[in-house]
């Protein structure tokens, strides 16, 4: 359920952070109560207040009095934003060190990549709202 | 009722010439899940014992919802310390409950009876016929039913086999989430009530050696690997609790705040970064002087 990587508090609020970026956890829905966390996760519900209280502070969540946590609106472009961002640092640069260390060549790389995504297009149907004007222009510069 | 809070100042219980508890001064905040922790021998049970008020302090103050529980029917009226052993008479499981239920305003007979069915134990048993783990599990039963502003738990899953000792876990904290006490656990099965605990105190030989929210604690607990220089200078001048080398690699285990920009720093030298299980923490913090791993390292 939970790896010994990180806290658990900051594990539940990146599995909220990735089901509203993928669109999973609606715009306006209403996320578990504390307690419903607690129980589900057998963790103590101040562990689950703090995720929340992590993801109020950026935008993610709204509290509504005596109501509950709901998803914030715009919050699903916000994470896709900075998810976006993260990408090349964090996904790509690691998997290029590792072609780098052993030889496998631009080229090559290209080329798997153009396959790769020619696949995709034509298979699976798209999980992400489509890529806009403003990324595709990243990716190419 | 959201629990009684704890307050211990410069707590000191002494049998004859040995000091059981040492200046314990530590609280207990009114409502949260407290893990009591330390080696056998370090004071746990003397220090439940002194909140439960069987037993009187030799010096310093306790202080149960503001007041000293010492000859206090109201506040002890709302203390349940309950212990691995049962502590109870050689009666009929029946007669335990119902003792209970005389003794706590805020006995919950269903909770009972139904923990009854969950343990496997039967009214009619005699306490005396009952193995160790089902008088564990006894004793989590009216711990757990008495919904006691202030549920002392001393050890109650020492016997129990590991099924039994989730059982108990996940019945204490489904009813506390429903009905919000103060919990203090007493346990050496860190690894297990881990998760259910919102602080820790931490006693060692009759002293406290922290308490802490439990995350404060987790964060500070941390191993980190890497290149044997990058490490180093990345560890500075936090405590190291134990270092291994391996080629040219290192993996240091440290204690203590490392920075809010750790992270991004530790990713730029290529240093992984890894919490610190509580228990592995509590063994390294634990460790007796002299006992060569537990003091390598500078401080």
């Amino acid at each position: 359920m939970f790896h010994g990587r990180d806290p658990i508090y900051v594990q539940i609020a990146d599995r909220i952070r990735a089901d509203v970026a993928e669109g999973t956890l609606g715009e306006g829905e209403q996320v578990m109560s504390t307690n419903q966390y607690a129980a589900t996760y057998r963790i103590n519900p101040a562990t689950a207040a703090k995720a929340f209280a992590d993801l109020v502070a950026e935008g993610v969540l709204v509290k509504q009095r005596g109501i509950g946590m709901f998803v914030a609106d715009g919050a699903r472009q916000r994470l896709l934003a900075a998810r976006r961002a993260r990408y090349f640092d964090d996904v790509l640069a690691p998997a290029l060190a590792e072609a780098r260390r052993i030889g496998i060549d631009g080229d090559e790389l290209v080329e798997h990549v153009r396959a790769a995504m020619a696949g995709d297009d034509a298979t699976a149907a798209p999980t992400f709202p489509a890529p806009t004007e403003a990324t595709l222009t990243e990716v190419e510069a | 009722m959201t629990g009684f809070g704890v307050e211990l100042h410069a707590l000191s219980v002494r049998f004859r010439s040995t000091a059981a508890l040492d200046g314990v001064t530590a609280s207990v905040i009114p409502g949260t899940i407290c893990g009591l922790l330390g080696r056998n021998g370090s004071g746990k049970t003397t220090l439940l014992s002194t909140i439960a008020a069987f037993r009187r302090p030799s010096g310093g103050s306790v202080r149960v919802d503001g007041e000293a529980p010492w000859e206090n029917p109201r506040v002890l009226a709302g203390i349940a310390l309950v212990r691995e052993g049962g502590d109870v008479p050689d009666v009929r499981v029946s007669e335990v409950l119902r003792y209970g239920a005389a003794m706590r305003p805020t006995w919950s007979g269903e909770v009972a009876e139904r923990l009854l069915g969950r343990f496997d134990l039967r009214s009619s048993q005699r306490v005396e016929h009952l193995s160790r783990g089902q008088r564990g599990a006894l004793a989590a039963v009216v711990g757990i039913a008495s919904r006691a502003p202030l549920t002392l738990l001393d050890e109650v899953t020492l016997g129990m086999d590991a099924p039994a000792r989730y059982a108990c876990y996940d019945e204490l904290l489904a009813d506390y989430l429903v009905h919000p006490r103060t919990v203090v656990l007493a346990s050496h099965l860190i690894e297990e009530v881990d998760r259910l605990l919102e602080h820790v105190i931490v006693l060692d030989r009759g002293r406290v050696l922290v308490a802490d929210e439990a995350d404060a604690l987790r964060a500070r607990g941390v191993r980190v690997s890497g290149e044997a220089e990058r490490v180093d200078a990345f560890v500075g001048d936090a405590r190291v609790l134990r270092r291994e080398t391996l080629g040219r690699s290192a993996v240091v285990t440290l204690y203590g705040d490392l920075g809010s920009d750790a992270r991004a720093r530790a990713r730029e030298k290529e240093i992984e970064m890894h919490p610190l299980p509580l228990q592995d923490l509590f063994v390294h913090l634990t460790d007796r002087p002299g006992s060569a791993e537990g003091q390598g390292g500078a401080r």
